[in-house]
């Protein structure tokens, strides 16, 4: 009896399981293997011990690529946090037409990352943009966003944290209703005001969710790409080219794959670290 | 008298950000059908004075958008039925047999949600253009291109994914003990309570799961970038990318054909709403 129900166990788990030796763990242990080589994707790798380390070490391009990167989340992440927080806030009161405001601050995170890019692009238009016209108004004069070294990053930013805040606000939401209404009734008899209620109370005891959201955002932000390649290829002069599109065009434009390899595990292990933190937290947010 | 004072700030508020978190997305309707004249008048008119299909006439007829419409529909159809069956299989077994190492293989599954897209592209590229006995290759995997280019290729990563048998576990857990104990006790065999039984009440499970895996894979740009090599082969989101180098500054078309690539996803989320969001909790890892 319990063998049939194991061997039936087995039968049902096989298929995911080769699965996943095969196009997950098998290519994590190829591509540390590759980051050892010289491989141009044809022919077969060529082992060259430690080199591409030692280049990328010193390759400049890289590190500002990382840099990039990095400055992107720090920007993304706390816009993104606090107005899912605010979002949540509100979309937790019982009002009127409350359920339209909450979908189509979620329509942004299902519609599809090459159409929001495509979009916002239009909204950049230096000549034609919206974006610009409300500028205008203001008597500010128009602002070429995406073909300027110094606005390109931040406009992606902005469109980024547009797409991203819908989905933090849900996980927000949740932890909102999961605070129990007796705290806030004894912060009431002790005298807080609402202000002090938020401050006190409500923001302390969503600190497991202010982790969570941070590390699952570093998580998706370290691995940028499809916005950029999108709306700037990486530029103007590579202001914002991320380490994603640094590493798929070493890997499939320059075809310098060990190297792009090697690459690809020094980003890689960052985003491991961060999502090992953020599953861990996910228990504490208890969802 | 408190409680009118702190709606007077909420209703602006809400009304605030509804439009501007909505706003881009009706400019690209509104764009969509508006005539050329109006598209680039300054200052910009909100509304179209009359609706105009022609951007949609332009982008169907100069690209091939039919056939990127139709490469996306296999795909996320083909990997949403793969994915679903086999996730549910796992799930149910991690969730309710009992067999030995079950915590092992657990975990290592779950573990490979960690793994992040840029390490295994690379690999994945390689593996599917190697695989032995397809598309012209030998035993050994070499000579042809493998599953490169093909609906079944650009749906590999997408079937049988760690975080679909996470949620169908969670999923089947939540199905009293007593179920699978009644049916063993009327004799009924291990495959037959799955198929007969428990597979038939899984609508919710399967169905928040398919619409998942639809919607990644029909949003997914950096997989069918890498392994397409032919026009024909292309997906919508690879199309829109290529539309748009093409057509700079032809905003009407290509506001159109944005509003084509993502039709399907607004559909499917304006019917299973409650579906999104709550599995925006369970997700996470994206």
């Amino acid at each position: 009896m319990y063998k049939r129900i194991a061997r039936t166990a087995l039968i049902f788990i096989l298929p995911v399981f080769i699965y996943n030796i095969a196009f997950r763990i098998y290519p994590i242990i190829y591509s540390l293997y590759l980051s050892f080589t010289k491989f141009s994707g044809l022919g077969t790798p060529k082992f060259v011990g430690m080199k591409n380390f030692q280049s990328l070490i010193l390759d400049k391009e890289f590190w500002l690529s990382m840099l990039r990167t990095m400055q992107f989340s720090a920007e993304v992440l706390p816009a993104n946090m606090l107005l899912s927080l605010l979002l949540a806030l509100l979309i937790n009161r019982k009002m009127f037409g409350i359920s339209l405001v909450r979908s189509i601050c979620y329509l942004p995170v299902i519609t599809p990352m090459v159409a929001a890019s495509v979009i916002w692009t239009w909204i950049y238009d230096p000549n034609v943009g919206i974006l610009n016209f409300v500028l205008n108004l203001f008597g500010v004069g128009s602002v070429n966003f995406l073909g300027n070294m110094s606005t390109a990053l931040h406009s992606i930013v902005m469109m980024r944290v547009w797409r991203g805040v819908g989905w933090n606000m849900i996980v927000y939401l949740a932890g909102l209703q999961s605070i129990p209404k007796e705290v806030y009734e004894a912060a009431s008899i002790d005298g807080a005001n609402s202000l002090e209620k938020f401050v006190r109370v409500t923001l302390p005891l969503l600190r497991p969710v202010h982790m969570y959201v941070l590390l699952v955002g570093l998580v998706s932000t370290l691995q940028t790409f499809t916005e950029v390649y999108v709306m700037t290829q990486g530029g103007p002069i590579n202001s914002t080219t991320v380490v994603g599109l640094l590493i798929y065009k070493t890997a499939f434009d320059y075809m310098d794959m060990g190297y792009a390899s090697a690459m690809s595990f020094v980003v890689g292990t960052i985003i491991m670290l961060a999502s090992i933190l953020a599953m861990s937290r996910r228990r504490e947010v208890a969802m | 008298m408190k409680r009118k004072s702190s709606s007077l700030v909420l209703i602006p508020f809400a009304i605030i950000t509804t439009i501007l978190m909505g706003f881009p997305f009706f400019w690209m309707l509104l764009s969509s059908f508006k005539s050329n004249s109006e598209l680039f008048s300054w200052p910009p008119k909100i509304l179209p004075s009359s609706i105009t299909f022609e951007h949609y006439v332009d982008a169907i007829s100069t690209f091939r958008f039919g056939r990127y419409f139709f490469n996306s529909v296999i795909v996320a159809v083909l990997s949403m039925l793969i994915n679903v069956f086999f996730c549910s299989l796992a799930g149910y077994a991690f969730a309710c047999l009992e067999f030995p190492y079950k915590k092992l293989f657990f975990v290592l599954i779950l573990a490979t949600m960690i793994i992040p897209v840029q390490i295994t592209l690379i690999p994945t590229f390689l593996l599917v253009k190697n695989l032995p006995l397809c598309g012209g290759n030998d035993i050994f995997g070499r000579g042809g291109t493998g599953l490169l280019n093909t609906h079944i290729g650009l749906a590999v990563p997408h079937i049988m994914t760690a975080f679909g048998v996470f949620m169908m576990r969670q999923f089947y857990s939540q199905f009293p003990n007593g179920l699978l104990e009644a049916a063993r006790i009327d004799g009924a065999r291990e495959f037959a309570i799955f198929f007969e039984i428990f597979l038939p009440l899984s609508k919710p499970g399967l169905s928040a799961l398919a619409i998942f895996t639809f919607t990644e894979t029909w949003n997914d740009f950096l997989w069918p970038l890498v392994i397409t090599r032919t026009d024909k082969m292309r997906t919508i989101q690879l199309g829109l990318e290529i539309f748009k180098g093409r057509f700079v500054n032809d905003w009407g078309p290509l506001m159109a054909a944005t509003v084509i690539s993502s039709i399907p996803i607004i559909v499917v989320f304006i019917l299973f709403q409650k579906q999104f969001m709550s599995m925006s909790l369970t997700s996470g890892m994206k």
